[in-house]
Formats: structure tokens, C-alpha cells, sequence
């Protein structure tokens, strides 16, 4: 167990178990679903307790593998085990699952076609504290330019639940991007239409399409929420697949808004906002648009909910983005910086960042 | 025990083989081609239980080529046996060629794993004997690796994985050609102790002649006891020559990759036709 993530308000780890209820309710339901296909066996690389599969190893010990800390090996030697004919879902940390195999993943998973799912939990910076080296905003960048590969990208533990069966017995590696499994639920039950490969829409509206993917579609609910309080109407969707992508859908629902504001946790380069962009391009649609991510930068070390806010990636700071682009849409020139270094500033000082000369 | 004789015919043709796909080619890799040769062969014609009828069978062995340049000594006895059409060689590495310079596993019947990026192939012949046991079945897990492949640490991780999980329906063969692209392995970044090295991660180590096909089915033999007593996976050394059986190509790293043409190639057919005859007479 990684003693560095067990809530301090719990000796045993059962705390941060009870708050991470999206991992717990992915991998409950890893387990259900090993009930009855036999073909399920899990992996991780010493971090079970932190992924949350503890939650399929508790209950199918004979059908877990650890493989210690060589998430390399891992990742390979569940392309070989999914050679026999079993279905691998091996997990670990996003920055290592999508960053440091990310040539095994493309190698040994992708080219060959073997159908792996490889769990990424704690995306993007959901662990601001660990600082870089444990953080991954570059993985859907990496992940979109394999052949083959599907990426899965779920806002909450409900859907995730949802798509890890929905993709069961897809042919295909799949690289499930999870957060802390922390957050506000973004879905009490899922719409009858919900389904893999298919954006969801969550509110329809026609001034600003919101397009969210992740943990970050949770935070966009409640910017939506805001902005409709001011006047405007959102359109806000749940990009879950992130590929196969759904290049027509969002190309259809870009061009009936004035705007289009992508969110993610994530580079700006490479992430979902450039593969609407890309849309946006192909069709022809002359709408506005901005990728509010990570703006070809390293995140600051901080507790996570403070990274999100300095990065206006919390519900203010997306509400405050949507506002200020669809100002700016109305003006000519580039779209950049509509979340800048002042507001950055601002947020330091309202946390009492210590400044030390 | 196997037909010596016919196994030995089998690797004049597999080199021969080798020579004509670089052929057609106009480049290839002879030197870790014909140093596994016999390895290949002896696994092929004397071990390995697969079924050309049925390439996908379940409960069948498995073969990872680990150091997957080699390839080209492997695709004409899958041909042979009957998992492809033999005219499948002379389209190597031509544009829509199921066969390349390193294979593809999704393209060539009778391969079980593609490779070609080094410091795979261990970890995932671990998946397979880990995927074989899990489902029951009787199968072996065969792989071969290159030794300047042991610079890799992804090897370390898979042997560390092996001997801790004492994985004793796995084989691990080192075509211990002692020759990698810049040089020679002890002077690039030595591999040595090589077997210490091994039985420290816990396997069962053997040291033979990786040309000597006596030798190679004995161990073959004591590997297939070891297994069915369980215990750990078995590593066998063996020491073979870069390019062997062309005297002028072999133990010489620049000929990792090459294109023998005219009055050379020609030598080189020549000895490759007479290298066990040769032995013999030697004898």
C-alpha cells in the first residue's frame, strides 16, 4: 500500500476508500462482471490499494496478478496473457499507464490487437501535490495517435461502470483515463440513450457548446449552471469516447452555437480541444473556439482543488472562460489567453499562497 | 530423440532460405539469423506442439521471438510446416509483404507474437505462461532473446517476474552470439555474468552449443522434466556464432545486417550446403 495516499484522517486507508467512490464503484463493477466471464483477470504494479482494483482482488484474489512495481512488464505481459484468450485490466497511475508504457501499450497491445484494458486512475493533476512526475496531460495526446486503440474517459464512476461493460468484448485495447474517483457525480442514473461512442448531452441549449471529458465534466455541470443563471444557453456534452472519436456529432452540434469552449484536463496541445478543433477545420465551421486546459504547460505543485482553480479548471474559472469567450467571439482576432496570468495571480493570493522572496 | 540428420537438412534450408529472402530484400540480417538457426530449428521440428491445421488452438505451445531481426530464419519453417504458402518468402519485406523484417503476428499464420522493439518478448511469453496456467492447459512457453537484448531493463523486470512467480512451463533461450550492431556485447555494455545473472533472478540456468542440436534437444528433454516437477523457468545459454556457417561473415558485427551479392553470395550458398558435410569429414 502507498502509505502517501492514505488519508491522514485514517490509518487504515478506509477513509480515502469511503471518498474515492468513483474507483471503488469501477472496480466493484470489474468484479460483477468477472462473476460471469471467466475470461477477466486484473493486474496493477504495487498500487491495488491507491487504483482501487482492491476492489476486484478482494473479492477474485486467484484471478489478480501483482506485478510489483514494472508497469512495462505489466502492460506487455498482459498482451501475452490476453494471447491466451483472457481479458487483462491492468492498472496504475495515468502518467504511467499512458507515459511510461506508452510504447508497450502501442507495440505490444495496438499493433498486435490484443484487447487489454489498460485502468489509468488519477488523470491529468488530480495529484497536484506529487508534482509533475505523477501527473498525466499528455495521455490522451499520446493514446489519440496509436491505431487501434480506444480511449475511454469517464465522468464518474456510474458511467464508468457503464462503458467498462459496454466495452468488455470489444476486439481493441482500451485505455480507461480515470481521476481520483473523488468527485461530484455527474449522473444519478444514465440517460436510456447513454452509450459508448456517443457523446452525452447533458443540457441542450444554443449560445455555448460545452464539450467536457473526464473529471471535468462534473465542473462544467456546475459552470453550465452558472452561466444559465446569467443568461446563457448552454449546450454541454460528455465526451466519454474519446475515440473512436465522434467527428460528426460534434461537428453537427458546433455549428448550431455561437461558441465552442473545450474542457479538459490535459495539454492544450494534442487533447480533446484540438480534436474538435480539427472538426471544426474539416467541416468548415466558422463558430468560435478555445481549448481551456493546460496551455502547453506544467502544472504548479498544490492540493488538487487548488490546481484545478488556478488553472480555471473548477467550476468559477470554466463559467468565467464561457462568459469571457463568447465576448470575445463577437471581437476579430485570435482567441488566446482567456484565462491569463492575472487570474492566475488573483487565485494565488486567495489561497494565501506564501510567497517566499 | 529426433532425426539428427533431417534436423540438419532443415538448417541448411532455413539458411538458404535466409539468403534468398535477403535476396529479395537487397538487405537482411544474416548474422542473428544463422546463429539461431539451430535453436529454431530444434524447437520447430523437435518440441514445440503446434498444428499448422489450427494456428490458433488454445492448449498449443507458444513461441515468442524476442529478438525479432531473426525473424527470417523462422518464416521458412513456418512455411514449411504448413502455416503459409512457401511463395509468401519471396515477397519479404515487399510493399504488402505479410512477411517483414520484423514479424507481425497479425499478418503471419503461426506466429504468436510480433516483436521487433527489444525487451519485449519476455514479458510477454510471462503473460503467456501466466495465461496458460490460468486456464489449465499443458503448455510451454518458448522464447528466444537476444543477449545485447539483456541491456534492455524491461528483461530484468520480466526475469525478475518469472523467477519470483516460478513460472516452470517457460523457456527462455539466449542466442548468446556474443555480437550486437555497434560491436561486440562485452565491449558496447557487457552482459556478463550472464549466468549468475540469471540464477540470481531465480532461474534454473544451462550453458550449451547453440549449434550443436544434440545438445539443444537434451536440454529440451530436461526442460520438459523440470516442468511437469514445477519449480522455476529455465534459461539456457547458448553459445552460438554471428552469421554462422559462412566463414566470412561470421562473429563479425557488421554483418547484424547485410546484402551478400555476386561471387560472395555464391561462397556463401556454397558453404551453407556444406557445413554439416563439412563437420563430417572434419570428424
Amino acid at each position: 500500500m502507498t502509505s502517501a495516499l492514505i488519508d491522514p484522517r485514517s490509518q487504515d486507508g478506509s477513509a480515502t476508500r469511503k471518498m474515492q467512490t468513483g474507483l471503488v464503484q469501477f472496480g466493484e463493477a470489474l468484479a460483477d462482471l468477472a462473476d460471469k466471464d471467466p475470461r477477466i483477470v486484473a493486474g496493477s504494479a504495487d498500487l491495488k490499494s491507491s487504483t482501487l482494483i482492491s476492489a476486484f482482488s478482494d473479492r477474485h484474489p486467484s484471478r489478480f496478478y501483482q506485478f510489483g512495481i514494472s508497469e512495462k512488464n505489466m502492460v506487455s505481459a498482459a498482451a501475452g496473457m490476453a494471447s491466451t484468450g483472457l481479458i487483462p485490466y491492468v492498472s496504475t497511475f495515468a502518467s504511467f499507464a499512458g507515459l511510461l508504457c506508452f510504447e508497450n501499450i502501442r507495440t505490444d497491445l495496438a499493433y498486435p490487437g490484443m484487447p487489454v484494458r489498460v485502468v489509468a486512475t488519477h488523470a491529468g493533476i488530480s495529484m497536484g501535490f506529487f508534482a509533475t512526475s505523477h501527473h498525466a496531460t499528455e495521455d490522451i495526446a499520446a493514446m489519440r495517435a496509436v491505431a487501434n486503440m480506444v480511449i475511454v474517459s469517464p465522468a464518474d464512476g456510474l458511467s464508468a461502470a457503464a462503458l467498462l461493460k459496454e466495452t468488455v468484448d470489444d476486439p481493441r485495447p482500451v485505455y480507461f483515463r480515470l481521476s481520483r474517483g473523488r468527485d461530484e457525480t455527474v449522473y444519478d442514473t444514465l440517460p436510456a440513450d447513454f452509450a459508448f461512442g456517443k457523446p452525452s448531452v447533458l443540457s441542450q441549449g444554443s449560445d455555448l457548446l460545452i464539450i467536457a471529458t473526464g473529471h471535468m465534466v462534473c465542473r462544467s455541470v456546475a459552470a453550465a449552471q452558472t452561466l444559465k443563471g446569467q443568461g446563457v444557453s448552454v449546450t454541454l456534452v460528455d465526451l466519454h469516447t474519446i475515440k473512436p472519436y465522434p467527428d460528426e456529432v460534434i461537428a453537427e452540434l458546433a455549428a448550431r452555437h455561437s461558441a465552442v469552449l473545450v474542457v479538459e484536463e490535459h495539454n492544450t496541445e494534442g487533447g480533446i480541444g484540438t480534436m474538435v478543433q480539427e472538426t471544426l477545420g474539416a467541416h468548415g465551421i466558422g463558430v468560435p473556439s478555445f481549448k481551456h486546459g493546460l496551455q502547453d504547460e506544467f502544472a504548479l505543485i498544490g492540493p488538487p482543488n487548488q490546481c484545478y482553480r488556478y488553472y480555471g479548471l473548477d467550476a468559477l474559472g470554466i463559467a468565467a472562460v464561457g462568459s469571457r469567450l463568447l465576448d470575445r467571439s463577437k471581437q476579430k482576432g485570435p482567441i488566446r489567453d482567456l484565462w491569463a496570468a492575472a487570474d492566475k495571480a488573483a487565485v494565488l493570493d486567495a489561497v494565501g499562497a506564501r510567497k517566499i522572496a | 530423440m529426433a532425426n539428427l540428420k533431417m534436423l540438419e537438412e532443415k538448417c541448411v534450408a532455413v539458411r538458404l532460405s535466409v539468403m534468398d529472402q535477403v535476396a529479395v530484400a537487397g538487405s537482411g540480417h544474416y548474422g542473428p539469423s544463422f546463429s539461431a538457426t539451430e535453436i529454431f530449428v530444434a524447437l520447430y521440428y523437435a518440441f514445440l506442439r503446434v498444428d499448422p491445421q489450427k494456428p490458433a488452438w488454445p492448449e498449443r505451445d507458444r513461441f515468442v521471438l524476442s529478438k525479432g531481426h531473426a525473424c527470417s530464419a523462422v518464416y521458412p519453417i513456418l512455411a514449411d510446416q504448413g502455416f503459409f504458402d512457401p511463395a509468401h518468402l519471396e515477397t519479404f519485406t515487399r510493399l504488402n509483404s505479410i512477411l517483414g523484417d520484423h514479424p507481425d503476428c497479425r499478418k503471419i499464420p503461426g506466429f504468436d507474437f510480433s516483436s521487433g522493439s527489444l525487451g519485449h518478448g519476455l514479458s510477454v511469453a510471462c503473460g503467456m505462461a501466466e495465461g496458460v496456467r490460468h486456464q489449465g492447459f499443458d503448455s510451454r512457453v518458448a522464447a528466444v532473446i537476444g543477449d545485447g537484448e539483456q541491456n534492455e531493463g524491461q528483461i530484468w523486470e520480466a526475469a525478475g517476474y518469472a523467477g519470483y512467480r516460478k513460472l516452470s512451463n517457460l523457456l527462455c533461450i539466449c542466442d548468446r552470439n556474443q555480437v550486437c550492431v555497434d560491436g561486440r556485447t562485452e565491449d558496447i555494455l557487457g552482459v556478463e555474468p550472464m549466468a549468475d545473472r540469471w540464477r540470481a533472478f531465480g532461474w534454473h540456468v544451462e550453458e550449451i552449443d547453440g549449434h550443436d542440436l544434440g545438445q539443444i534437444l537434451n536440454q529440451l528433454d530436461a526442460f520438459e522434466k523440470r516442468r511437469r516437477e514445477g519449480g522455476k523457468p529455465t534459461f539456457i545459454i547458448a553459445h552460438t556464432i554471428s552469421g554462422k556457417g559462412v566463414d566470412f561473415i561470421e562473429d563479425q558485427a557488421v554483418w547484424h545486417l547485410g546484402y551478400l551479392t555476386g561471387e560472395d553470395e555464391k561462397r556463401a550458398r556454397a558453404q551453407i550446403q556444406g557445413m554439416y558435410k563439412k563437420e563430417e569429414e572434419t570428424v
